[in-house]
């Protein structure tokens, strides 16, 4: 019984290997292939869906523009929730316990509440077609996120690191800076992962808010199959290619992801 | 738990998050509130209805056949994807070098864009190009999700399965982690069978963990659009039109802007209540 | 009820240990009889919970045999060995009763409920647990919870050993005193074997009839807290107990007597095998060092009171050979001497006793 442990897991992966695999193999195969016949893996291998994407500025920007949110979101998502969770852990105030569960329902909130709303907020203050929309649009569930993760990973921290640096004659940022932020590193990269995550993988915002100049890969993605019919290799390479920044931020907190989640109350 | 300080200064470092949630979920919260209680023709003519969406929308049948199949969907898939997602936990290397392949290849799905994994699916699915639809048929079913509402529910479900067990396999993998050695000797000792430990050691621990797991996967199935959306677009005929789905549908497609935002609210409170009933019961139950 | 006899055992965690260090358990044999109070003392790992582990199951030695009574039991795996054990952390399962705690392992055992009720509340009754027997396990204070621990081994009537991991880390200084004379008390009670693992050398000698002293994976002496106290068999011993620990000395042997630099010491008994050592050392403990008017010319460095004693220090060319003393006895003010009681000085060669 023991030994056949490892059949469920590898199952599992199995499992969810599949898709991926049917997704890959279809990017290498020609449309010929996959319509006109069915095969297992690519018979005729062909770059040619990479190098169309590859050379199309209509498919690689949007890379950049969804690249760019991201990155704009976690940096930003992180700054703020920082100071936030710092309070939310060590100090009592007007409200604190309110705010905090206020915080956390927007987490709860359907985006496809909020697509109308935002479409025409962003687009009454000139953002609308800007990656700083979709970046900004995306703090609504990724700060309440890091905020909550954050408290959690300094909880953990004895407030006698604190106390003892104020004695020391830190003063509050530059204590929070130098001393504060590298005791809880690891909370920080797991939030940094978990705000890039979501962030990356959102669409329904990130779609309302772009129209041309700062439209996310993914939904070039959709509006090609749509508009163009049947070039599905091309649709399977440009989702193999979005498959390849998550599988490497993965690869980098691999380490600290059971941890992070045991910690941070996620 | 940490002692703390009463410090109305605080305020000043919460105040940049205030700042930016506020005028991500207030402004746009209002607009949604402003909209639900008038009626709009176009050219930013409105006029005063009062609660008249909200009734219509509780008594409309539409809106009461997307909360039905919500509620299935959102069921059916918190009973599957919990217990495997644990399963697949207690059975995963607690350490040894493939812990970490385990991780980052069940992690993987969840990096996905929502809508890339609809698309995936959909290629993967169709009886006529896709594996899985191809095997299906090979063994003799006819399988069309495009055509068959039964097929589109099953293929609709195994997505969300293969898209978020993960999550409750990383949570409840975390919990198991927590667990020091010392508890699995002593039940060693006491004689205890694997149903025992799993029943009073394992399950007890992991119940922190499985809260969240339970309340995340319970939020964002009830939130869920995109990968329906794309893989079959609602259909065959309303078959897999979830509340987002037709709130999209209502708001952007039909531009009904009163009765989509008064459904917005509905929707929102009916997240927020059965969020906070679920909490409110897990936390009682941990306190007996 | 048996006895526990290790033969030859050793352990090693790596796979393919070549050098000494790679084993966590250096080869040794040693006999509990059935009913001792024993207690395994050692500083951070020397291999006592290793040592523990094997006897209780949890690990398989890489040699040797485990026997109860005349059965062999290495390849027994834990649940079969009849043994209890409490662990350094109290180990509850949180969500029963603590009845229902203390029932656990007679029910996976098939016992009849109309014979687990009378046991539990029987243990229950020794263990000062009988008035929570219906509270959560998890609403439990550490020493209660520890408590408990121990009442799931009492409870089954077939226990070979109980076995306890430094068992008052996480217990209030004030407590564990009550606690510790509770566990002589339960071992009169009961008569089982109980062996105690501990790094602390007060917890070891209060509980123990016979302490078993370990070393870097090594038993170095086992014996009554008195032979520890007066003759220990290797100069860590020496250290390990006692406060402040035994003096050791630099010494060669002349004539068959230990010199210490120019100063021929007496002692009770005739050294043997000196020959062979590489490094001869006098020890002596402080108790056993006083004042004379022969012997070892020494200055007095410091002095200080320690409740009813005076621990002194005092230097003999830069050997500093430390005293404890009652509190009233004068200190010569100066060409002081001390002289060592010949009974209770021993010489060790590379660090194992010679007389």
């Amino acid at each position: 019984m023991k030994n056949f442990k490892w059949l469920s897991p590898t199952l599992y992966i199995l499992f969810l290997m599949l898709p991926i695999y049917w997704l890959v193999s279809m990017s290498f195969k020609t449309t010929n292939e996959i319509l006109g016949s069915f095969t297992l893996w690519p018979q005729e291998f062909t770059l040619s869906n990479y190098i169309t994407i590859f050379t199309d500025p209509t498919w690689y920007n949007g890379y950049f523009n969804s690249l760019t949110y991201v990155m704009v979101n976690t940096l930003f998502s992180v700054s703020v929730a920082l100071p936030a969770a710092y309070a939310f852990s060590r100090y009592r105030f007007l409200g604190d316990k309110h705010l905090f569960f206020w915080l956390l329902t927007n987490r709860m909130a359907p985006p496809a509440v909020f697509a109308l709303p935002f479409f025409q907020l962003y687009s009454a203050i000139g953002l609308f077609d800007t990656p700083v929309a979709v970046a900004l649009a995306h703090c609504l569930f990724n700060i309440p996120l890091a905020v909550w993760i954050l408290e959690g990973f300094m909880s953990g921290v004895p407030k006698e690191l604190d106390e003892t640096a104020y004695v020391d004659g830190y003063g509050f940022w530059h204590f929070f800076v130098k001393i504060f932020l590298p005791t809880i590193a690891a909370g920080i990269g797991v939030v940094m992962f978990f705000c890039f995550m979501f962030s990356w993988v959102e669409l329904l915002l990130a779609k309302t808010l772009t129209s041309v100049a700062a439209k996310p890969i993914a939904a070039t993605m959709t509006r090609t199959a749509s508009t163009s019919g049947y070039e599905l290799g091309l649709l399977a390479a440009a989702g193999t290619l979005t498959i390849i920044p998550g599988a490497f931020v993965i690869w980098f907190v691999r380490n600290h992801i059971a941890k992070g989640f045991a910690l941070g109350r996620v | 738990m940490i002692e703390k300080t009463v410090n109305q200064k605080a305020w000043f470092l919460v105040a940049p998050v205030v700042a930016v949630v506020a005028f991500n979920a207030l402004i746009p919260l209002m607009t949604v509130v402003n909209y639900s209680v008038q009626e709009t023709f176009g050219n930013n003519v409105f006029f005063w209805e009062g609660v008249k969406w909200f009734e219509e929308i509780l008594h409309s049948p539409r809106f009461h056949d997307a909360l039905l199949r919500q509620m299935l969907f959102t069921g059916i898939i918190l009973l599957i994807e919990v217990p495997l997602g644990v399963a697949v936990a207690l059975t995963m290397p607690r350490r040894g070098p493939w812990v970490s392949v385990c991780l980052v290849l069940m992690a993987l799905p969840l990096l996905i864009p929502w809508n890339v994994v609809g698309a995936m699916w959909n290629i993967f699915a169709l009886p006529d190009i896709g594996l899985l639809g191809k095997m299906i048929n090979g063994m003799g079913i006819d399988y069309n999700f495009t055509q068959q509402p039964v097929a589109a529910w099953f293929t609709t479900i195994l997505m969300d399965v293969w898209h978020w067990t993960s999550l409750v396999v990383l949570l409840a993998y975390a919990g198991l982690c927590s667990i020091p050695e010392a508890y699995y000797q002593a039940a060693r000792i006491d004689g205890a069978s694997a149903w025992a430990v799993f029943r009073y050691i394992q399950l007890p621990k992991m119940k922190r963990v499985l809260t969240i797991a339970i309340l995340l996967r319970f939020m964002d199935s009830f939130m869920i659009y995109t990968e329906p959306f794309v893989l079959t677009g609602g259909g065959p005929g309303n078959a897999t039109t979830f509340l987002s789905i037709d709130l999209v549908k209502i708001a952007l497609g039909q531009f009904d802007l009163g009765p989509a935002a008064a459904m917005s609210l509905i929707y929102f409170l009916i997240i927020l209540l059965l969020s906070w009933i679920f909490y409110t019961l897990m936390m009682r139950n941990e306190a007996q | 009820m048996a006895k526990i006899t290790l033969e030859q055992i050793a352990h090693s965690y790596l796979r393919s240990p070549d050098t000494d260090d790679d084993w966590a358990l250096k080869q040794l044999d040693l006999t509990w009889s059935d009913g001792g109070a024993y207690a395994l003392l050692g500083p951070s790992g020397c291999g006592k919970t290793t040592l523990l582990n094997v006897i209780s199951g949890l690990l398989r030695p890489s040699r040797g045999r485990v026997l109860f009574d005349d059965r062999d039991v290495t390849h027994i795996p834990s649940d079969r060995r009849e043994i209890a054990q409490v662990f350094q952390f109290p180990v509850v399962y949180d969500t029963m009763s603590v009845f229902d705690n203390l029932a656990f392992p007679l029910r996976n055992r098939g016992v009849g409920e109309d014979r687990v009720r009378p046991r539990v509340i029987e243990i229950a009754r020794m263990l000062d647990l009988e008035d929570m027997l219906y509270r959560r396990a998890a609403g439990l204070t550490a020493d209660g919870k520890q408590k408990i621990s121990l009442g799931r081994g009492l409870v089954r009537s077939d226990v070979n050993v109980i076995m306890f991991d430094e068992p008052l880390t996480v217990i209030d200084p004030h407590l564990k005193w009550e606690l510790r004379s509770k566990l002589r008390e339960l071992h009169q009670e009961v008569g089982a074997t109980m062996i105690y693992v501990t790094h602390d050398q007060t917890e070891a000698l209060t509980f123990a009839d016979q302490v078993v002293v370990m070393h870097e994976g090594r038993v170095v002496q086992t014996g009554t807290p008195i032979e520890l106290f007066e003759k220990p068999s290797h100069t860590f011993v020496g250290h390990f107990i006692g406060s402040p620990g035994m003096n050791m000395l630099p010494c060669d042997i002349r004539d068959g007597m230990p010199w210490f630099l120019d100063n021929p010491i007496e002692i009770a008994s005739a050294v043997r095998g000196h020959q062979e050592a590489s490094r001869l050392e006098i020890g002596v403990r402080p108790e056993f060092v006083r004042f004379g008017s022969t012997g070892v010319p020494v200055e007095i460095v410091k002095m200080a009171d320690v409740g009813r004693y005076r621990v002194v220090d005092a230097r003999h060319r830069g050997h500093s050979i430390k005293m404890v003393m009652p509190e009233d006895l004068d200190i010569p003010p100066e060409n002081a001497r001390v002289v060592f009681d010949p009974s209770k000085t021993q010489v060790y060669g590379d660090g194992w006793i010679l007389t």
